[in-house]
């Protein structure tokens, strides 16, 4: 098994240079895969081109923490907008830290620094109608605990977190007369048709700059701070002072809640694209930022699609290529030696059941972030109906006529090319086919880190919870997959022999 | 030539082949006879140098870097390889020897004639030709590097009784022409009389008489031969009758 993931290793390295080196001018600008991460890491960019200092590259849509923070640490990227409560918890596993400096302090033995807080806090929340809030006189949390007849909605994170519902409870010594887990999306409606009093909000969330709502203060600090900062590489804030200190001039302290709140609501209900609601931003802030110049976002649908096709055949063909390449050998091992086929055909069905995106995960320490992390582990995932196939047509093939190869004196390479691989091509051309079909849909998930296709619409339609977008991606996807079917159809009658052939 | 000497095989814990002796002379025809599971067959891939033996000696006057040069082997209908035509399946030995193309089709011609199969048919694929057809192509795909020992594991065992019969009376036409080392085996009482100067009869692996068909029929070695031979015979009101 280790020897099957250092030899598919190899062999995407061969492939593919190593991750490239970005080019020294440039300042890599990562987002986590929801809007706020998204507008954040547009205005960077933005701030970035016009120091002009350094060239701005986007790598947007990086999944969540793990996935981002990877990026960083292993100098994929070297800026994004993280919070620090985050940062405490999930990435420095000291939760009483919550003040930037130690933060920062903290941060330096990792290479990593942080701005000034930005000015808002994305932390979760409790919202009511305001109409509810003036006639029970609610202003904080506290005061909810004087009216046990509220009923509440909230989405099923929060019911479950520690520091969501179960904590806050306990803190505030709080009961409800009813409690509903909804889809976070769904409870705005809920709140608003006067179906439930009370829901849980991200204090930034864009809704709340259009409902008439009010969040409540954390008066007894139960939540803890996520304030907004940026995180980013020492090297490279060491590297272009002035860019650095022109990003800390211009946001820290300069975004506040209601700010950001407006900004979320741009995208997710506007559907203002992400580089515009970043250049309204920067207009508001400063004079004449330059013209923004967001590489997928301005692109028009048709050049969209045909960019985002040839990423996303890229990653397809490349990842069933390698896996082809080394799967049939691996198969044909498998073949050959029996005791060596139990483990072989376990570590390839083992790599089968890590989900996809932790694999891709994975990926991060080793590969970086960008196409060549992706197409390792799309490769991996498309090995195992290519070997299982493989062995299980030569495993079974007729044994008589294997047999009669040894007398007929054909043996090593004429035996195989000649007789078992033909004879085994229906079989092992079917792995191939389904290999094929599913690494279509697995690409979608390469997005994630940054290794572009179809799926990079899929994310930002999942951060801007759009469905036209998700459909946008989803759809050439699955016409992709159709198509490649038909393709490997057409190579079927190349490569199996005709009276091999099903149908007339 | 070919000898065995005090053979004996395992198979999945089981003895297949137990103190087999036998010996046959360059240039004959020898019938292995027996029911199904005496261990005919695996004589044959002990022979082949497909098997080797647990105890005893078996030494065949072959190149034994080459097997394939010396002997042939036919199977029940012909394991032929599906993908191929029939021209490539009987030329694999020849390919794989490196012959050149001329040489190999000059070669196909004189085997198809041998064999009696319509010159027109070396173009088609296996599944295309009768059961009948499929056997002549085995043994022109066995005879292709003319070798000098032909083994042929119950070759006519799922043909029809008159294709049968015709290709038996073919067959021993063949053996005689081309005066090799013939092994047959069968389970046909009638056919190793057709074929067999000598007949080893088999039992659970074990060898219950060697001799003509004269040999066993009048003198029989035990019961069982007798019984053997008796089981077969059509009786004799059919006889009369035909
Ligand atoms: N590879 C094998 N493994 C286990 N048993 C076998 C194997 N090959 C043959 N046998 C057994 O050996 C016995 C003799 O087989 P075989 O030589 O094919 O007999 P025959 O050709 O006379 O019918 C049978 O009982 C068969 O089941
Ligand atoms: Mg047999």
């Amino acid at each position: 098994m280790k020897a099957t993931l250092v030899l598919v290793a190899l062999c995407a390295t061969a492939l593919w240079p190593s991750p490239a080196p970005s080019q020294p001018s440039a300042i890599r600008v990562g987002s986590k895969s929801f809007t706020e991460s998204y507008i954040l890491g547009e205005i960077v960019a933005q701030i970035i081109d016009g120091a002009g200092e350094a060239r701005p590259e986007r790598r947007f849509g990086l999944g969540g923490t793990g996935i981002v923070y990877g990026a960083i640490a292993s100098g994929d990227i070297d800026v994004y907008a993280e919070y620090t409560g985050t940062i405490a918890q999930a990435i420095l596993k000291t939760p009483a830290v919550t003040s930037v400096e130690p933060l920062r302090a903290a941060l330096a033995p990792l290479g990593l620094t942080l701005s000034g807080p930005l000015g808002f806090e994305n932390t979760y929340a409790l919202a009511v109608r305001r109409d509810a809030a003036q006639r029970l006189q609610l202003r904080s949390i506290s005061d909810l605990a004087k009216h046990p007849t509220l009923r509440a909605a909230f989405d099923p994170g929060f019911l479950e977190r520690p520091d969501g519902w179960p904590g806050l409870k306990a803190h505030y010594g709080l009961a409800f007369a009813d409690v509903r887990i909804m889809e976070h999306a769904l409870t705005y409606p809920a709140l608003a048709n006067g179906r439930v009093d009370v829901i849980d909000v991200f204090s930034t969330d864009g809704q709340l700059a259009r409902l008439d709502l009010v969040l409540l203060d954390d008066d007894r600090r139960f939540f803890p701070p996520y304030a907004a900062v940026l995180l980013a590489r020492r090297a490279v804030a060491e590297r272009f002072p002035r860019t650095w200190a022109e990003l800390q001039g211009r946001l820290v302290g300069r975004i506040d809640t209601a700010t950001m709140t407006r900004l979320n609501a741009l995208a997710d209900l506007d559907r203002r694209p992400f580089a515009d609601v970043a250049a309204t931003f920067l207009g508001d802030t400063a004079r004449a930022p330059r013209a923004a110049r967001s590489g997928r976002e301005l692109l028009t649908p048709g050049r969209e699609l045909v960019t985002l096709t040839v990423e996303h055949l890229e990653l397809v063909v490349i990842a069933v290529a390698v896996a082809m390449l080394l799967g049939v050998p691996l198969g044909i091992l498998a073949a050959r030696r029996p005791r060596l086929a139990q483990v072989e055909l376990m570590g390839v069905g083992v790599l089968q059941t890590i989900p996809a995106l932790a694999l891709l995960a994975f990926m991060i320490p080793l590969f970086g972030i960008g196409t060549v992390p992706a197409l390792v582990a799309l490769c991996l995932y498309a090995l195992l109906p290519i070997v299982r196939n493989t062995h299980a047509g030569l495993a079974s093939l007729d044994p008589r006529l294997v047999e009669m190869t040894t007398v007929l004196g054909l043996t090593g390479w004429r035996r195989l090319a000649w007789i078992e691989l033909p004879l085994a091509s229906v079989t092992i051309m079917a792995g191939i086919k389904t290999s094929a079909v599913l690494t279509v849909g697995t690409a979608t998930l390469a997005a994630f880190i940054g290794g572009g296709g179809y799926g990079t619409l899929i994310v930002t339609g999942l951060a801007l919870n759009d469905v036209a977008t998700i459909l946008r991606g989803a759809i050439p996807s699955a016409v992709l997959a159709l198509a490649i079917h038909a393709a490997f159809e057409g190579l079927d009658r190349l490569v199996i022999p005709r009276p091999l052939r099903g149908g007339p | 030539m070919i000898s065995l000497q005090r053979v004996t095989k395992r198979l999945g814990g089981q003895v297949v082949v137990d103190d087999v002796s036998l010996l046959i002379a360059a240039g004959t025809t020898h019938v292995l006879l027996g029911s199904s599971g005496s261990g005919k067959s695996t004589i044959l891939r002990l022979i082949l140098g497909l098997l080797q033996p647990d105890a005893g000696e078996v030494k065949v006057d072959a190149d034994t870097e080459r097997p394939s040069r010396s002997i042939g082997y036919v199977v029940q209908e012909g394991a032929l390889y599906p993908h191929l035509t029939v021209a490539r399946n009987v030329a694999l030995a020849a390919r794989a020897e490196g012959w050149e193309d001329a040489r190999q089709r000059t070669r196909l011609r004189a085997l198809a004639e041998l064999a009696g199969l319509d010159g027109e048919l070396l173009d088609r694929y296996p599944a295309e030709l009768s059961g009948g057809q499929r056997q002549r192509v085995g043994l022109m795909r066995a005879l292709m590097l003319d070798p000098p020992i032909l083994l042929l594991d119950e070759p006519l065992g799922a043909l029809d009784p008159i294709t049968r019969a015709e290709l038996q009376t073919q067959l021993v036409r063949i053996f005689g022409e081309l005066r090799k080392t013939v092994v047959l085996v069968t389970h046909d009482v009638r056919e190793a009389f057709v074929f067999g100067a000598g007949i080893t009869l088999l039992n659970h692996g074990r060898v219950v008489q060697h001799g003509t068909f004269a040999d066993l029929a009048r003198r029989p070695a035990s019961p069982f031969v007798a019984e053997f031979l008796r089981a077969q015979a059509p009786p004799p009101e059919m006889t009369r009758e035909l």
